[in-house]
């Protein structure tokens, strides 16, 4: 919201310095963002009149143009100026040398192509008059030579603040409603000095001008019929306001509705009473499939798919505008109009607000109708709207007033507790002062008990409903600076969950491991799958911003896989990296959100990492988080994007839940994404895994006694699991086993093909005693006919 | 070295054996002159046991001169004995000095065969990094643990209830247009949807547990916002809520500058002023004194002093309603900001966009 001090002061004496009124607003929570001072930098901005125009011998774009200050001058000034739109004789702003414009750009005297420019011929923008750059401002041809721009232009000295208006204050959408906070603020008086009723409301004719049918979209509607209007331009000091607060001065008739909007903060609408069959005005909800061409031209298709919007309908039912958005383009004003009829009115703002995004029309009135208009300011609207379009058509009449009130709004009141205040904004306010607070305001409060009071909520604010809100406005006058700052006395203890404590720890075992952590994107789009070699049956958003952002991520995968290609593609291909992040499956039965969980993915791709590289990993996460050994199981399996032959799923034995994945990405996925090495790859579902089963915390013995080892090597077919020899070695061993190594793998002549030798190291070791060789051979023995019984795997001579 | 001797010159006979070896006091200094001499020259440990066994093994001629000494008058015997005695010893110290000499310069060549480059570095897989906005969330974490928090964590796929109509949003609510949502294909039209903050983790923490709540919620959060230097579609906010008896605007005030003191590790002002946020009322946003120039102006703080670092407010009592919470036994305040945000003004960096590349050069930074 743009507003001009100037038009506040004619409200409120803020005769404060501007960063005291900007604090002011700011501790409102109008809060700045910011301050213009238009008309500053217009001083050494004189009139010149344009002599002679001559070509610049160096350049096309450029001419000569030479000027005088003065009509006897005889002297002139030769301007380097790229505009052509005006001719000798013309009359045009001139920016001296030395002249500082708004905005800080100082002109010098400088060579253009080789030809002196002593100054600068301005547009409307260059001084920050209007947004017009088409060419050099011409200025009137009476205007009078070497005075201030400024003068000639009734330009007067302003500061425009930029105040951002928070969604819950419908009332500061207007230069009062901004002008009563601040004076409420700063302890003056807010003078409402508009007539509320100067509308002569001749007689309304026989016929009703303004009808209501749907009371749940509009509930006051107030018509007036202004005759005898001439169609021509503001006056400056109205168009100075208008641009000031943001808006394009148009038409008496335009700017007279806007002037009412910003000031008053009631938008209206003027029709031009001879378009309009029956001469009258109806609301009502728009029938499925109607359509109105509207203002800007463009035919629109109302109340489909179930949707309603609210209509201005004219004497025949037929739409000439969509409710509170815009008007319709066959009822508009022109030169031409000779009456008007205005409409004001107030309406429902969800209705609007439905309308409006779903059209994606906003407009600065639907804004307003949005949050909510002040229902008693229609008829005060309406007399300064007559108020304005007499200043320049003086012999116009207002014929009738209409104002259709189906229901009369009611009072709202809410009983404001003085303790509840206190405790809520820890102040320790009197009931007195609290009264004096929100008085000013227009919460007009009537004592009811001992520290309470019945709060008038004034018709500007529909937003405050309860007593919370008006306590947020006794907070808001009192300051919240003012308020004391306490602190907890809180005796809790603050620690993370189990889990949440696993999840550092599995951080800092990966960054240990020479692992980066990344943070991926959670949006991604199908091709993303595809070169991942994973399915498309990701959950899709609505409202994409684009197709490569179109689809929620089933895995980390994807993203990963583009960390990697992005280092690749700059010259660091050799990267560990992981990430823990949430991944998105479609909902599980009965549910309506995607089914979402935690997972950890690992990606190993410096020089020399492979699948057993990520097995060393996953052992190690297994290691430091606590997770028992045999509660967990790699079994050989192929899975989507990853390497049919170099993976294995991890399973949970006790859980039964999936827990993930290790091994190797598909050669195949990682040229698709332009990377040229093995990456070993790890992926688990991080609430699962840390479910896992957890070591006893209570210390296991070990023997004082010597321990021995037993190596053991055997031959075992290449489609057995080195994993089923283990656990059958780990079963004979029995308790005397400590632990079970694989310590060699080897190939060759001196095996047979199709097999590989393992040799496993065994500790053992007796709690109460040293291992005889009896005891040795015995569990020898069972060891071998166990890893025979279990996988055939015979011990190697 | 060699002691001036008694009887010099003369000559000792001695019997042995049946051999004779005479001596004289010349020869005996020649002799220890000779084994010293050979100790020096011996080079190595070896070549010393060598030198040693020439100098006092059973045929060195110190022996052989000592066993001439029984052929002696006592009194020869006796003068002579001694200086035999004295050239034995001092032959024995040098040995011992040449050996440790030696012993010294062997380890030192077993040491200097051994001598490596620490300078040579290999490239090696070094330990890896917290991505940034983890490392902060932690540093966030911790200062809220300390100050007796809980941390919460919760889906980043919502319903509209959770994320909008239990924080009071109702449909059409104008606030919503400050939240462009992400809408997800299932359920109802718009129903379910990309959290657009971590507000829901408020409802979601009040139906978890009852008041007392001492809670803080960091999380990813989605706005349909076009990437730019300072916004993301995707990003991370954390959230604190505090439910308690007699918790006022006073006690939020003054627990973000606890925090912020906490954090920043200096003195620093926290600002509100009022905002609008239909979960809290009152609301405010809330600025603190930059912790970049204290207050005096920089560029992080655009010369204000300020750093706009959040939103805060007293939970609004529908929203403690709809959480199961009475609020006329409970009040409560929340407040929230962007972790990210706060990341990139402590570390200076100047685009966002920069996070969701995971450029090593970037990430093994911090």
């Amino acid at each position: 919201m743009l507003v001009p001090l100037s038009w506040l002061k004619d409200f409120v004496a803020a005769d404060r310095p501007p960063a005291d009124l900007s604090d002011a607003f700011n501790e409102l929570g109008l809060v700045v963002e910011g301050i213009e001072h238009s008309g500053e930098g217009l001083d050494d901005v004189v009139t010149a009149l344009v002599r002679t125009i001559r070509k610049h011998p160096n350049a096309d774009r450029m001419r000569l143009i030479d000027v005088v200050t003065a009509d006897e001058q005889t002297e002139t000034l030769q301007i380097a100026c790229g505009a052509f739109n005006f001719h000798e004789g013309d009359r045009v702003p001139l920016a001296k040398i030395g002249a500082v414009l708004p905005g800080g750009f100082k002109i010098e005297r400088a060579k253009k192509r080789g030809e002196w420019s002593n100054g600068m011929l301005c547009s409307a923008r260059e001084l920050r008059l209007s947004d017009d750059h088409e060419g050099i401002l011409v200025l009137d041809a009476d205007t009078q030579l070497g005075i201030p721009v400024a003068d000639a232009l009734g330009i007067v000295k302003d500061t425009v603040f930029d105040l951002s208006v928070e969604a819950n204050r419908p009332d500061a959408m207007s230069i009062v409603g901004v002008a009563r906070d601040l004076a409420a603020k700063l302890g003056t008086a807010f003078t409402f000095n508009i007539d509320a009723t100067p509308v002569t409301s001749v007689a309304a004719a026989s016929q009703p001008r303004a009808s209501i049918t749907a009371t749940d979209l509009c509930d006051r509607l107030t018509v007036t019929i202004v005759r005898n209007v001439t169609v021509t331009e503001s006056p400056d000091w109205v168009k100075m306001r208008l641009l000031g607060a943001g808006m394009r001065p148009i038409n008496n008739l335009v700017d007279a509705s806007n002037y009412v909007m910003l000031e008053l903060g009631a938008p209206s609408h003027a029709f031009d009473l001879d378009k309009l069959a029956g001469g009258r005005i109806g609301v009502r909800w728009a029938k499925p499939g109607e359509t109105i061409t509207t203002l800007d031209g463009n035919e629109r298709r109302l109340a489909e798919d179930g949707a309603q919007d609210g209509l201005i309908v004219d004497g025949n039912d037929i739409a000439v505008g969509i409710a509170a958005i815009m008007g319709g383009a066959t009822s508009e004003v022109d030169e031409t109009t000779k009456s008007v009829l205005v409409e004001i009115a107030h309406w429902t703002p969800m209705c609007i607000a439905r309308s409006s995004k779903r059209m994606g029309l906003r407009s600065e009135a639907s804004a307003r109708f949005e949050r909510g208009t002040d229902p008693e300011m229609l008829q005060r609207a309406a007399a300064r709207f007559v108020e304005l379009v007499r200043v320049t058509s003086p012999n116009a009449t207002v014929e009738s007033f209409d104002d259709v009130r189906p229901v009369a709004s009611a009072v709202r009141t809410v009983t404001l507790r003085t303790a509840r205040t206190n405790l809520v904004l820890g102040t320790e306010l009197a009931d007195e002062a609290i009264v004096k607070l929100l008085t000013p305001i227009g919460f007009i409060c009537v004592p009811t008990n001992a520290g309470e009071c019945a709060v008038t909520i004034p018709s500007w604010r529909p937003d405050a409903t309860e007593e919370i809100n008006v306590i947020e406005e006794v907070g808001r006058h009192f300051g919240y600076r003012n308020i004391p700052r306490r602190t907890l006395s809180n005796n809790r203890v603050g620690q993370l969950t189990q889990y949440q404590k696993q999840r550092r720890r599995v951080g800092v075992l990966l960054t240990s491991l020479g692992c980066d952590e990344a943070w991926t994107a959670t949006l991604i789009g199908p091709p993303d799958l595809d070169r991942s070699g994973l399915a498309n049956d990701a959950v899709a958003l609505t409202n994409p911003m684009a197709k490569e952002e179109s689809l929620l991520r089933t895995e980390l995968l994807p993203g990963l896989l583009r960390t990697l290609s992005y280092n690749t593609n700059h010259r660091n291909p050799s990267v560990r990296m992981f990430e823990i992040g949430h991944v998105f499956a479609r909902p599980r039965p009965n549910q309506v959100v995607p089914y979402e969980r935690e997972h950890l993915a690992v990606a190993l791709a410096s020089d020399g990492d492979d699948a057993p590289a990520a097995v060393r990993v996953f052992d190690a996460l297994v290691e430091a988080l606590r997770i028992k050994p045999e509660a967990v199981a790699l079994k050989a399996g192929e899975l989507p994007g990853l390497h049919a032959t170099r993976t294995a799923r991890i399973v949970g034995t006790g859980t039964g839940f999936p827990v993930g994945a290790v091994g190797e990405v598909d050669p195949a996925v990682l040229a698709a994404w332009g990377i040229d090495r093995r990456v070993g790859w790890l992926q688990v579902d991080l609430e699962n895994f840390c479910a896992l089963a957890k070591r006893p915390d209570e210390i296991a013995a070990f023997s004082r006694f010597p321990s021995s080892d037993l190596d053991l090597a055997f031959v075992v077919a290449d489609a057995t699991p080195a994993a089923d020899v283990e656990e059958a070695l780990r079963a004979a061993g029995g308790a005397l086993l400590l632990e079970v190594h694989l310590f060699d793998v080897f190939r060759g002549d001196r095996i047979a093909a199709g097999s590989r030798g393992l040799t496993y190291r065994l500790r053992f070791a007796a709690a109460d005693r040293t291992l005889t060789d009896t005891d040795l051979v015995g569990v020898r023995e069972a060891c071998i006919a166990a890893v025979l019984k279990a996988t055939g795997a015979p011990l190697r001579t | 070295m060699s002691t001036p001797f008694v009887g010099q010159n003369r000559r000792f006979h001695r019997r042995h054996r049946g051999s004779r070896t005479t001596v004289n006091i010349e020869e005996l200094a020649t002799i220890r002159t000779t084994a010293v001499a050979s100790f020096s020259a011996a080079d190595s440990l070896d070549a010393l046991k060598l030198a040693e066994i020439e100098a006092l093994g059973k045929k060195a001629p110190l022996t052989l001169v000592s066993q001439g000494l029984g052929g002696l008058a006592h009194d020869e015997r006796k003068a002579f004995g001694a200086a035999i005695n004295e050239a034995r010893g001092a032959i024995s110290d040098a040995l011992v000095e040449r050996r440790n000499t030696l012993a010294k310069l062997e380890r030192r060549r077993r040491l200097d065969s051994d001598r490596i480059d620490l300078t040579e570095r290999l490239p090696s897989v070094g330990p890896g990094h917290l991505h940034l906005v983890t490392r902060t969330t932690q540093e966030l974490e911790d200062i809220f643990l300390g100050m007796g928090f809980r941390v919460f964590n919760g889906p980043e796929a919502e319903t509209d209830w959770w994320n909008f109509e239990a924080l009071n949003f109702p449909p059409a609510h104008p606030a919503r247009t400050m939240h462009d949502t992400f809408h997800l294909e299932l359920g109802e039209k718009e129903e379910v949807l990309l959290r657009t903050h971590t507000s829901p983790m408020q409802i979601r923490v009040m139906k978890e547990m009852k008041p007392p709540i001492y809670a803080v919620m960091p999380g990813r959060c989605y706005r349909r916002d076009t990437a730019d230097a300072r916004h993301l579609p995707v990003f991370h906010q954390i959230e604190a809520l505090v439910i308690d008896r007699g918790i006022s605007l006073g006690h939020l005030a003054g627990t973000i500058e606890t925090f912020i003191n906490a954090y920043f590790g200096k003195e620093l002002n926290a600002r509100l002023r009022p905002g609008f946020f239909p979960f809290t009322e009152p609301s405010a946003e809330f600025e603190i004194t930059c912790p970049f120039c204290t207050g005096g102006g920089c560029r992080v703080c655009s010369q204000t002093g300020w750093l706009e670092l959040g939103g805060c407010g007293m939970v609004h009592p529908s929203v403690l309603r709809n959480g199961g919470v009475d609020p006329e036994e409970w009040t409560g305040f929340a407040w929230g900001f962007g972790i990210d945000r706060l990341a990139m003004n402590r570390h200076d960096i100047d685009d966002m966009r920069h996070f969701l590349d995971n450029d090593v050069r970037m990430l093994r930074q911090f």
